[in-house]
């Protein structure tokens, strides 16, 4: 178990230098339900960023529901504030195979049309599927194939890694 | 078997939507969660989801009706499926052809669900006990039977406004004796756990035993109107007239319609329903329908969200073998 | 033709017979109970052992769809199914189509019955022409045509002014009236009006439709001294009607379908095509006063109702299928599961099944007299088997007793001393 602060901290710094060099001065941020909300939350206040924070439940965009159906416990998104020339961070705890962005990007342009878009992830832990890469990271890890890598929250946010034998 | 049993599959999950009698509250919480969630999507650029793309809807309507289709229409539309409405009542080409044969001419169309309205009670069960498995049907109104899915948005609506069940008082007004839209509310609620639910009518226009489903009954409007959160409106048929039900429109008028001085006799925040079309005059003054305690306009937008829950959660209930990935 | 059913538990409650015996058959007729008669060299010998000897049942309404709605059966079909069920002699409504109007009728299906061969069928000629209620039948010619009686054919007279004159022309002629007590204005519905319709959002039919026809019918009787049945009761009030008539001497009878004293209007949960039947499968009460009715003898028989359909016509949405059990298969196994239920002693069931439908028809029928007619059924009342679609004989499948584990089997049936039926293995 890893405490999750301090790789937000991290995550933060990173990002800082982000929109410096690229002149984005008033950027909105989107977590993803449910862990990349809680990462996006602590972000929103480290940045201080005035636009309010977005949260995207992609339950509805997910490319296997003709297998699992819909997730039952969707919630709704609320994306606070117009998205069209908007320059966009978004925000989940684990990146993996890169469904789940896409997902996310495919709701995303369903509001509008954003300026720009930057992924941000507590974790990457590889096994992309997807030609996706996220622009700040929290942590890489290595993990074999069948682990499982876990955020619990919102406090205290922690990851829980279940290595595979 | 139970129409009860018979829609949900091995797991307890809704495979079909034919009734609200025998769900439990947790089926109706997740299609009222999830519709909540698929509420804000019609103020969206964009008011479609891609959820059921690539699959086919087909409106079956053996009864005319335009709003429901046309929600109906609409909800599978927003969820990207494709939409093939067949009016059967108005179609001469299937006359003289059983419904069994009609439904098996739909089905080799490859369709995934088909929403049915027709004049028969026990019509959607039918249907649903006799497609391919793959298919989900979700019933839009069977003879006096059931009409779920308008249980389902009147009761979206209620929760939007007055969310606690155990402490309301709902009314439901008029021709409870041919109404399945009041047949399913009064399980919807009663799931729900409504404390106190009334049906105001005369006699003729009660089914027999009628407080078994767990009403109280009242035969004077004001009586029934008093104290109460939720005024439920049912359309009066004009034809009822003519089965000596009623003597006449302007006597149901003033002993059962709805106007602003009985109004007055519910809760001050009371809203008003009526799942349409209205009878102005009938069973409700315009100053009410149109007045700032009524939601059926709401009643109509909530009627696609809920719609969109439905479909997708039986269409997801649905899976296909793993491989067969989209 | 000389024939002896030997070792059977015979059972012929016309004569209060229950007894272990061999039963003499010669040249169509009963020819001795017990003692050889003399000079009987048996040319056929039955082995009855271990199984129930009682007269052939007879059935007070089955409809064979001949003449008219030959899809759906035939009297070959019909007659066949009822020699397999131990059944001898049907009785046929007439609503066939044409309606038993006219003598030709009669005679049409008298020979295709002959023809056929398995089983008796008699005929109820029609109170009114072509069954409209609007006009009296030809009554007179329809007697000596051979009918047993008169009938509404289920389609209840409105008008009670032309009920009355038919019924007092059917009693100049002493022709018995067969009728069914049902309200045609408050029987629009497709359930009995309560708790399950209710739920189920299907249009009731009252209890009063049924016994309001009753209490009329029997004022009617009392004015006139005619000789009325009722066909199909299915509520506890109307066994109370005819109780009291019966008491205060009013010439009326009454009978019950088999599966109303097995079904209520639970079993249409699921909206089961195959029990929706007119009259309505009533409440749980209801059918305890019909069983009850039966025990006390208010009501004289058990018929089947037998109504045999295509698949098509109970393949639909509740409200669009058609009325009717197909019953004949059923109609032995059903009335003994009400001995096996402790309901009524195997003598009554078979009182019910054949000398109280004879009294009603007033037939010396139904028994096992020395020179009666040799109608016999020869059953084991021991077999009990779980009842499955191919075991049908009728054309109609329509029954909803499919997986219901009935007793009886039915081994003999003769029809005038000639066995129309044998169980094979």
């Amino acid at each position: 178990m890893r405490d999750a602060e301090f790789l937000i901290e991290a995550m933060a710094g990173q990002l800082r230098d982000l929109l410096t060099r690229r002149r984005i001065a008033e950027p909105a941020l989107i977590g993803i339900h449910t862990g990349g909300v809680w990462v996006a939350e602590r972000l929103h206040q480290r940045l201080g960023v005035t636009t309010p924070l977005g949260r995207l439940d992609i339950s509805f965009y997910r490319d296997d529901f003709s297998r699992i159906g819909v997730n039952p416990q969707v919630r709704p998104s609320e994306l606070p504030f117009d998205v069209d020339g908007r320059h966009l961070i978004l925000i989940d705890d684990v990146l993996y195979t890169g469904r789940t962005v896409r997902a996310a990007l495919n709701e995303l342009f369903d509001y509008g049309r954003p300026a720009s878009v930057l992924l941000a992830a507590l974790v990457d832990r590889g096994g992309r599927e997807l030609p996706i890469e996220a622009h700040v990271v929290g942590a890489r890890l290595e993990l074999p194939e069948g682990s499982h890598v876990q955020l619990t929250g919102p406090d205290p946010l922690q990851l829980l890694i279940q290595t595979a034998p | 078997m139970s129409a009860t049993h018979f829609q949900l599959d091995a797991q307890g999950r809704l495979q079909h939507f034919l009734t609200i009698e025998g769900l439990t509250c947790r089926h109706l919480t997740e299609i009222l969660d999830i519709a909540e969630s698929l509420h804000g999507v019609a103020e969206r650029r964009v008011k479609k989801l891609p959820t059921l793309h690539g699959k086919t809807v087909v409106n079956l309507f053996f009864e005319a009706s335009t709003r429901t289709r046309t929600t109906f229409e609409l909800a599978a539309k927003r969820l990207s499926a494709d939409v093939l409405t067949l009016n059967i009542a108005t179609s001469s080409a299937v006359k003289g052809e059983s419904l069994l044969d009609t439904l098996r001419n739909i089905e080799a169309m490859q369709c995934d669900m088909f929403v049915v309205r027709h004049s028969q009670s026990g019509a959607a069960e039918f249907i649903a006990r006799h497609v391919k498995p793959h298919i989900a049907v979700l019933n839009a109104g069977d003879g006096r039977h059931a009409h779920p899915t308008q249980a389902m948005l009147d009761v979206f609506t209620i929760r939007r406004h007055k969310p606690d069940f155990p402490s309301l008082r709902v009314a439901i007004v008029g021709d409870i004796l041919h109404s399945r839209v009041a047949r399913s509310l009064i399980h919807a609620l009663s799931i729900l756990g409504t404390g106190d639910i009334r049906v105001i009518a005369p006699r003729t226009l009660l089914p027999a035993q009628v407080e078994n489903l767990g009403v109280r009954v009242f035969h004077h409007l004001p009586e029934g109107l008093r104290d109460v959160d939720v005024v439920v409106m049912l359309r009066l048929q004009r034809e009822r007239m003519e089965g000596a039900l009623l003597p006449s429109e302007q006597e149901f008028f003033q002993q059962y319609g709805l106007t602003e001085e009985r109004l007055a006799l519910a809760h001050p925040d009371a809203i008003v329903m009526h799942p349409g079309p209205i009878n102005r005059g009938v069973e409700i003054d315009s100053r009410v329908a149109d007045g700032p305690r009524s939601v059926i306009l709401e009643q109509v937008t909530n009627g696609i969200a809920v719609r969109m829950a439905i479909m997708s959660i039986t269409l997801g209930h649905h899976a296909r073998p793993v491989g067969e990935e989209v | 033709m000389q024939i002896v059913i030997q070792g059977g538990r015979v059972i012929d409650p016309a004569h209060h017979i229950d007894t272990v015996a061999d039963l003499f058959i010669a040249d169509g007729k009963i020819a001795g109970l017990g003692q050889s008669p003399a000079g009987f060299i048996p040319e056929q010998v039955i082995d009855a052992r271990h199984q129930v000897v009682c007269p052939g049942l007879i059935d007070l309404c089955a409809r064979l769809r001949e003449p008219g709605q030959e899809h759906k059966a035939t009297i070959a079909s019909e007659t066949r199914a009822a020699a397999a069920g131990g059944i001898t002699t049907l009785v046929c409504p007439p609503d066939t189509d044409p309606p038993i109007d006219e003598p030709s009728v009669i005679e049409w299906i008298r020979r295709r019955a002959k023809a056929a061969g398995q089983a008796r069928v008699l005929t109820l000629g029609a109170l009114t022409h072509r069954l409209r209620g609007e006009r009296l039948a030809e009554m007179a010619a329809l007697k000596e045509a051979g009918c047993v009686g008169v009938s509404d054919g289920g389609q209840p007279i409105g008008n009670s002014r032309v009920l009355r004159r038919a019924l007092e022309y059917a009693a100049t002629f002493d022709l018995t009236v067969f009728l069914t007590p049902l309200d045609p204005e408050l029987s629009h519905g497709l359930a009995h009006e309560g708790q399950v319709a209710t739920r189920m959002g299907l249009p009731g039919i009252p209890a009063a439709a049924e016994t309001g026809r009753i209490a009329r019918d029997l004022e009617l009787v009392r004015d006139l001294g005619v000789r009325v049945h009722f066909g199909r009761l299915s509520s506890a009030r109307s066994v109370e009607l005819i109780i009291r008539a019966r008491a205060e001497g009013l010439p009326v009878s009454a009978d019950v379908a088999v599966h109303h004293l097995h079904l209520t209007e639970m079993d249409l949960v699921g909206f089961d095509s195959r029990c929706h039947v007119c009259p309505p499968l009533r409440s749980l009460r209801d059918k305890d006063a019909l069983r009850a009715g039966l025990v006390s003898g208010a009501v004289s028989a058990i018929c089947s109702d037998h109504q045999p359909h295509e698949s098509d016509a109970k393949q639909a949405p509740f409200g669009d299928t058609e009325p009717g059990i197909s019953g004949l298969d059923t109609l032995l196994g059903l009335s003994l599961r009400l001995t096996r239920d402790g309901v009524l002693p195997l003598t009554t069931v078979i009182e019910r099944l054949t000398c109280g439908p004879a009294r009603v028809l007033g037939l010396d029928r139904g028994h096992l007299g020395v020179g009666a007619m040799a109608d016999v059924c020869v059953f084991d009342a021991e077999a009990e088997g779980l009842l499955e679609s191919t075991m049908l004989r009728s054309r109609g499948q329509n029954s909803p007793f499919i997986g219901w584990a009935l007793p009886g089997r039915v081994t003999q049936t003769l029809l005038e001393g000639r066995v129309v039926y044998a169980r094979e293995g």
